[in-house]
């Protein structure tokens, strides 16, 4: 089997189900006795272990099959849950990580299992006498057919048990092929095929995995769940050519010490409702070589949905962009010769393609849980190495961004939060003294505000004190002393995302803040977003992202630079204003026009942006577009303002990566190129 | 029928004039050929970098590339025409006088470039490739785009 097509299904799945795993241990530290949980837990290590098995990760399988031996225990109640068996968990997490991430980059071989099994064997061995619940000394059943090495663990025993008490009977199958069969394989796959037909295959020995490498002789067997009776089964076997013997025996169980081990419900519901609909294809469906099938039970809310390649969707966002340009240009076309009728129809097109293109958008949508999930894990790691105790909160995770936004968002959310838990949250003690609750609380909230996504991090730590700020700041010469004095306070807290003030690891030890947060500023601004921070001093900081909802296509004004077409981004504008060339003063070199008692720096983009020197100079109106990036504000004079529009954010590709100024080009109706201007660049070049 | 069939040692060239030279590059790094049309200025770009046109869509950045291999600049004429090549994964345009036909060149025919060729600095050359009584100087669109990311980043 080529098993190279199922591969990304099998990462991503592992994935998700690894994810899964760490939120239903997260869950389970907090409420140990919480059965369904365990058996959530239970499922998805069983999903991965069958579908490693059949993708023949032979690591991936050996660690969740002795992890399933623990979680076996945990479930039956004979071991309790503890925070040292939670610390191996999740210490098998990490290493299944590892492990599937090792064959995501090619090489499965790079991480050491072993010390970490013979803890779990250990574990399983040491608090169990009884050797029916461990699997390195499995049962060997008695009755088996003479001269059968047939061994059976106790998951097999228990599924042939909840069997039996449906009245389905469980039979050896032993086959054999006649010598100089060719196709060993195939013979396989078709005997395999023909008991399917007749029931449930729940082990073959040797293993599927070997059977299709054709490491074995010239007999085989399988256990298979049927009602049919052992003649039918032989009958069905022999019909297929090639095949000497079909010898079908039935397996009567001893009754062994694991029935009295086992609570009756367990025996029952258990094994009937979980084991033996996932059994049947990790086992017998190995051949046929169906991942997929394990998990389709595993998912019981839910719609349909389907999964598609990231890239498909790319280029289907591109093609309605394509459509949206070529849209306004009919547009301008019925305009500019006043068709009618050409006019009515484009404006029923525009319905459809906005509509389109608003599916379009939320098919990219995903949901920013997808990113949170992964952070209760790490808070709670990060708490325990600081010996500090913290509940984090997290809402509303169902919000949805755009899937670039996603990518991106995770680093600067992981760095926010480890400020808050390393340098936010206090000791328990001082917390105490302090007269708050000992247990830190991180909130990590996620919500719509108009087109744009609001993310925040506020912990109830002791705040980022403004002094110290200041201080830190004008030691390194990013403000001077007069500027620290005047400077107010949540303007001083500020700094933090200044570039230069926290790149040393002293600031972070001083002022218990900063570390890389300018990294965090620009990672958030090249998403088209901005942060900004509010602290009290004992009472917590609040970190706020606003993200946009999607990077491909905004509104966008229009203006016109002597003969040159400029974009500017709607989100990045506050207003347009007409001034007269008399409100332009100058300080310390700088033209500024105060609006609103607010002093503002002008930018002339003829200037900026090379098109000539003195342009508007002697023009006595002028065109003020007044921007914004973050708290920062500028005046951008142009010469006209065209208007509002929908534009296709398109990259200017390698060659042109480096350009200042400019962020990107678009399309225009008449098939024109007009470039958009990147505001915050344009803060720093100024007059 | 044998004319067709291209033997190892061949290879089919695009040969074009920039002023008074004829200059050729590969056909299999030439995507199309376009007429001359609105090209956008991009500020702050590399002078050689005449700006970015629309490509059915994408927007590709166009080298002047008589700026680029620092040869007397000329006008626009209506024989100039834009050559969009891709050079591993970056597609550009390149202005070119005039495009002047498709030829077989016997790689035999090729003589590795000399420091200087018609004023054109030697690592922006693959040979002189010598066809009947004329000479095509071959050019290494490698450097000549390669280069050009490198100058964007300084």
């Amino acid at each position: 089997m080529d098993v190279n097509q199922y591969m990304g299904m099998f990462l991503e799945e592992s994935r998700e189900h690894l994810q899964a795993l760490n939120r239903c241990l997260l869950d389970l530290e907090n409420d140990p006795r919480n059965l369904p949980l365990l058996d959530e837990i239970f499922r998805s290590a069983h999903t991965i272990k069958g579908m490693s098995a059949t993708m023949g990760f032979t690591a991936v399988a050996e660690l969740t099959h002795e992890m399933e031996n623990i979680l076996d225990l945990l479930r039956k109640g004979q071991l309790p849950a503890s925070n040292s068996i939670l610390d191996i968990l999740f210490k098998c997490v990490d290493t299944l990580e590892q492990l599937i991430e090792a064959i995501a980059g090619g090489n499965e071989l790079n991480v050491d299992i072993k010390p970490l099994i013979k803890t779990l064997t250990l574990l399983a061995t040491g608090q169990d006498a009884s050797p029916a619940q461990s699997e390195p000394a499995a049962v060997t059943v008695a009755g088996t057919v003479e001269g059968s090495d047939l061994v059976l663990d106790d998951t097999e025993i228990k599924v042939i048990k909840a069997a039996n008490n449906q009245g389905i009977r469980a039979f050896e199958v032993k086959v054999e092929l006649r010598s100089g069969c060719l196709l060993k394989s195939a013979r396989v796959y078709m005997v395999m095929n023909a008991l399917d037909q007749l029931g449930d295959v729940i082990k073959t020995v040797p293993p599927a995995e070997e059977l299709e490498k054709e490491n074995f002789g010239l007999e085989f067997s399988a256990i298979i769940l049927t009602d049919s009776d052992p003649d039918k089964i032989s009958h069905a076997i022999l019909s297929i050519s090639e095949v000497d013997a079909a010898v079908a025996t039935q397996i009567n169980l001893p009754e062994s010490p694991l029935s009295t081990a086992d609570t009756p419900a367990t025996a029952i519901a258990l094994p009937t409702e979980v084991i033996v609909p996932e059994a049947g294809p990790n086992t017998a469906g190995a051949p046929m070589g169906e991942p997929t099938v394990a998990t389709a039970d595993k998912k019981p809310k839910g719609g349909q949905s389907v999964r598609v390649d990231i890239d498909k969707l790319d280029s289907l966002l591109n093609l309605v962009g394509e459509l949206v340009i070529n849209k306004t240009r009919l547009e301008q076309i019925g305009l500019s010769h006043k068709l009618t009728d050409l006019v009515e129809t484009i404006e029923q097109m525009d319905r459809v393609t906005t509509d389109l293109q608003t599916v379009v958008m939320k098919v990219r949508m995903v949901p920013v849980g997808q990113v949170f999930n992964r952070f209760p894990r790490m808070v709670r790691d990060l708490s325990r190495d600081l010996h500090k105790e913290i509940n984090l909160i997290i809402q509303g995770e169902e919000t949805e961004l755009d899937r670039t936004v996603i990518d991106e968002i995770g680093d600067p959310l992981v760095h926010l939060l480890r400020n808050a838990i390393d340098h936010g949250i206090e000791s328990p003690q001082t917390r105490k003294s302090n007269g708050k609750n000992p247990v830190g609380e991180i909130r990590l909230i996620a919500r719509h505000e108009g087109n744009n996504v609001i993310i925040m991090v506020e912990d109830d730590g002791g705040g980022i004190d403004a002094d110290v700020i200041k201080k830190i700041a004008v030691e390194k010469g990013l403000i001077t002393q007069a500027e620290s004095d005047k400077m107010e306070n949540a303007e001083a807290v500020r700094l933090v995302f200044v570039p230069g003030f926290s790149t040393a690891k002293v600031v972070s030890d001083v002022s218990g803040r900063g570390v890389g947060m300018d990294a965090v500023r620009t990672k958030i601004e090249s998403l088209g977003g901005m942060v900004d921070v509010e602290t009290k001093i004992n009472e917590g900081s609040r970190f706020k992202i606003r993200l946009p909802l999607t990077l491909a296509i905004i509104q966008a004004l229009l203006v016109n630079v002597d003969k040159e077409i400029y974009a500017i981004p709607l989100g990045s504008i506050d207003s347009t204003i007409n001034i007269s060339s008399g409100d332009i003063k100058t300080i310390q070199n700088q033209e500024v026009i105060l609006l609103r008692g607010q002093i503002i720096p002008i930018v002339r983009l003829a200037k900026t942006l090379n098109i000539c020197q003195a342009c508007n100079d002697d023009q006595e109106e002028l065109f003020v577009t007044i921007v914004h990036m973050g708290e920062q504000k500028a005046g951008v004079i142009v010469d006209n303002l065209i208007g509002q529009q929908e534009i296709v954010i398109k990259s200017l590709g390698k060659l042109l990566a480096g350009i200042k100024v400019i962020a990107g080009a678009t399309i225009l109706g008449n098939g024109q190129v007009a470039l958009i201007l990147d505001v915050g660049s344009l803060m720093q070049v100024k007059g | 029928m044998a004319e067709n069939t291209l033997m190892n040692n061949e290879l089919q060239i695009v040969v074009f004039k920039l002023g008074r030279e004829d200059y050729g590059i590969s056909i299999l790094q030439v995507q199309e050929i376009k007429r001359l049309t609105d090209i956008t200025r991009v500020p702050h770009a590399p002078d050689y970098i005449t700006g970015v046109i629309n490509l059915r869509g994408s927007v590709l950045p166009v080298i002047d590339l008589k700026k680029r291999l620092d040869l007397p600049a000329g006008d626009y004429m209506d024989s100039t025409r834009i050559v969009i090549v891709k050079v591993e994964d970056i597609i550009v345009g390149m202005i070119v006088d005039a495009v002047l036909e498709v030829t077989t060149l016997n790689t035999d025919s090729i003589e590795p470039p000399q420091t200087v060729v018609s004023g054109v600095n030697a690592q922006y050359l693959d040979g002189v490739g010598k066809l009947d009584d004329r000479l095509l100087i071959l050019l290494n669109l490698e450097t000549i785009i390669g280069v050009a990311t490198e100058a964007v980043k300084a």
